[in-house]
């Protein structure tokens, strides 16, 4: 079965969204912990950051938001988020203080594979990477690859990156471990097309926009996402 | 990896790691090419007006020997042309036909737009808003030189935001687009590269004070923002008995009240708060209006080479007026906040990087 994985932003009400969401048929949900300079994003996670900082989601509030959110489901839970906010926890506290809120991983979107060694986390490659990156990040990675769809920021585009498929083909080559494919995936039939390739999606910007209408609107937007997954041939 | 001590390093998404390879590659290649570095003196002896001179201010600052190095001067009226010459070369070099670049005050704006015409490049320019709004004869001057100016319509919509902007472009087009940044800021090897290119500042001072006074100075004062003049006219006596200031706006005192964060790629003191979250920052100066500064001066400033203090809008526009009626030069804001604090140092012979002139800043000055 393909892996369905949703990003949501870190704010009071994204517990619940989290639950509508695995309901739905996630099976991973992201927890956004928002940065107020986010390099990797486009406008609707910068938005959604900037809404969820206004609140003063900073990161023991976040870390919150990630304990509560584990009571309510029990699928794999990963907070992404930028490095700034380890550099001023303390690298080593913040993921501490991460798994035993409950976290099973980490994403940190501006942290290539060659910094912070130590830190375990769900590592990215990119349609830009190349051989020894990829093997690296292969290596190093927490559980499966996030393979970055196009070169650019998060954020729905009109059709899926021609890339990925040359991407998949790159890092098949050279490692077993999981790859879902995230960045610019959006419609039912993206996240088909896209999860063809791979073991599964991730979906941002759009879980967040449909996560505006509540926890219905979440929920029937991913189970259109699940059932897309399921009609997928197996590779 | 970092790059200054504490400071540096590459704290970007993997996406844009080959390009600063490929950067760095280049650029190691262009430094060990002697056809590179002529082409470059070539540009800034023909068309950009170096050496620029070094001018005594006495009626400025009576008893003391004070100096300007006169980078307003330059073509474009700021140091701003020195950098965005070199990597305009490097990026020809390198195949890039179109740049994007960030711009606080307008003025690396307008360098960078001066450099694409010359070399018909493509140019897209990002510039906050409120930047726009009080530096409107820069983005009019990007426009005449065929620049698009993106504005950048949300956050703080100033430098910071619009550096983000661009670097967001960057990530978006990087195998077509060469990033020209302004500062000795962003991912290694900008803050390297950007200090070589402005270091061209302080081999000339230096010769130009040691003809004219016979010694070196007692003291370099230059303003910083990001810190691009500052590092430049540093670089000339850093391993001299020099005393090194470097003057930040009292409202954006990155090194003098920040902590150690991450923005724009790299690891410095930046005006953030105790969660990481960067902070606004709010000077008259639209260039020096920025919460980061390049690692090299948070390394000189931890290494105790260089001290950094602050000085107010108000000591700023008042060194400004003064350099105007007692000089007849009209200095920009930002190396303006150098001339007020240059006037309480106690040494004699001063040097102050006048990074660039004060045309742009009329709406602020008259």
């Amino acid at each position: 079965m393909k892996r369905l994985a949703i990003y949501l932003m870190c704010r009071r009400d994204t517990p619940e969204l989290a639950e509508a969401a695995v309901e739905g048929g996630a099976d991973l949900v992201e927890l956004g912990f928002p940065f107020s300079d986010p390099l990797a994003d486009g406008p609707v996670v910068r938005a959604a950051a900037e809404r969820a900082l206004a609140e003063g989601m900073r990161t023991r509030a976040c870390l919150d938001c990630l304990a509560r959110t584990r009571e309510r489901v029990d699928v794999p839970l990963v907070p992404m988020t930028y490095a700034s906010l380890l550099e001023a926890y303390g690298w080593d506290r913040f993921e501490a203080d991460a798994r035993s809120a409950g976290a099973d991983s980490l994403i940190v979107a501006d942290l290539p594979v060659d910094a912070h060694e130590e830190l375990r986390r769900v590592q990215l490659v990119a349609p830009t990477s190349a051989g020894e990156r990829i093997r690296l990040a292969a290596e190093r990675t927490e559980g499966w690859l996030y393979l970055v769809t196009v070169t650019g920021t998060t954020g729905a585009r009109d059709d899926l990156s021609p890339t990925l498929a040359g991407l998949v083909e790159r890092v098949r080559a050279l490692t077993d471990v999981p790859l879902h494919a995230g960045f610019g995936i959006s419609t039912p039939a993206q996240a088909r097309a896209a999860a063809e390739l791979t073991d599964g999606v991730v979906v941002g910007s759009a879980a967040l926009l449909a996560a505006e209408g509540g926890p219905d609107a979440l929920r029937d937007y991913v189970a259109s996402l699940r059932s897309a997954l399921d009609a997928t041939v197996a590779v | 990896m970092l790059t200054y001590g504490e400071y540096g390093g590459r704290y970007v998404p993997e996406t844009l790691i080959p390009a600063l390879d490929e950067l760095e590659a280049g650029w190691r290649a262009a430094l060990a090419d002697d056809a590179f570095r002529a082409e470059l003196h070539h540009l800034l002896t023909t068309y950009a007006g170096r050496p620029t001179p070094l001018t005594l201010a006495d009626r400025f600052a009576p008893g003391k020997r004070l100096y300007l190095k006169r980078e307003d001067l330059l073509h474009t009226g700021a140091h701003k042309l020195n950098n965005a010459l070199g990597q305009g070369v490097l990026a020809r070099r390198l195949g890039k036909r179109r740049i994007v670049a960030e711009t606080g005050a307008g003025q690396h704006g307008v360098a960078t737009a001066t450099v694409c015409a010359r070399f018909g490049l493509d140019c897209v320019v990002y510039m906050g808003a409120e930047d726009m709004r009080r530096q409107r004869p820069n983005v009019e001057r990007m426009h005449l030189l065929g620049a698009e100016v993106r504005p950048v319509d949300f956050g703080t919509k100033t430098l910071k935001e619009a550096t983000s902007e661009a670097i967001r472009d960057w990530i978006t087009n990087v195998q077509t687009t060469h990033y020209l940044i302004g500062s000795c800021v962003g991912p290694h090897p900008y803050p390297e590269l950007v200090a070589e290119l402005q270091s061209v500042i302080g081999r000339e001072a230096r010769e130009q004070v040691l003809a004219a006074e016979g010694r070196l100075p007692d003291a370099v004062v230059a303003c910083v923002g990001g810190g691009s003049n500052a590092i430049g006219i540093f670089s000339g006596f850093v391993d001299d008995e020099v005393r090194l200031v470097g003057v930040e706006a009292a409202g954006a005192a990155s090194l003098g009240t920040g902590r150690p964060a991450v923005l724009h790629g790299a690891r410095s003191s930046v005006l953030a708060d105790e969660d990481g979250q960067v902070l606004d920052t709010h000077s008259i100066s639209a260039g020096l209006d920025y919460p980061g500064v390049g690692p090299e001066h948070a390394h000189l400033r931890d290494t105790g080479r260089a001290e950094y203090v602050g000085a107010t809008d108000d000591e700023a526009l008042g060194a400004a007026h003064r350099l105007a009626r007692t000089e007849g030069i009209l200095p920009a804001l930002e190396p303006a906040h150098a001339l007020a604090h240059s006037l309480e140092l106690g040494e004699e012979l001063v040097v102050v990087c006048l990074s660039g002139r004060g045309d742009k800043d009329l709406a602020h000055l008259a």
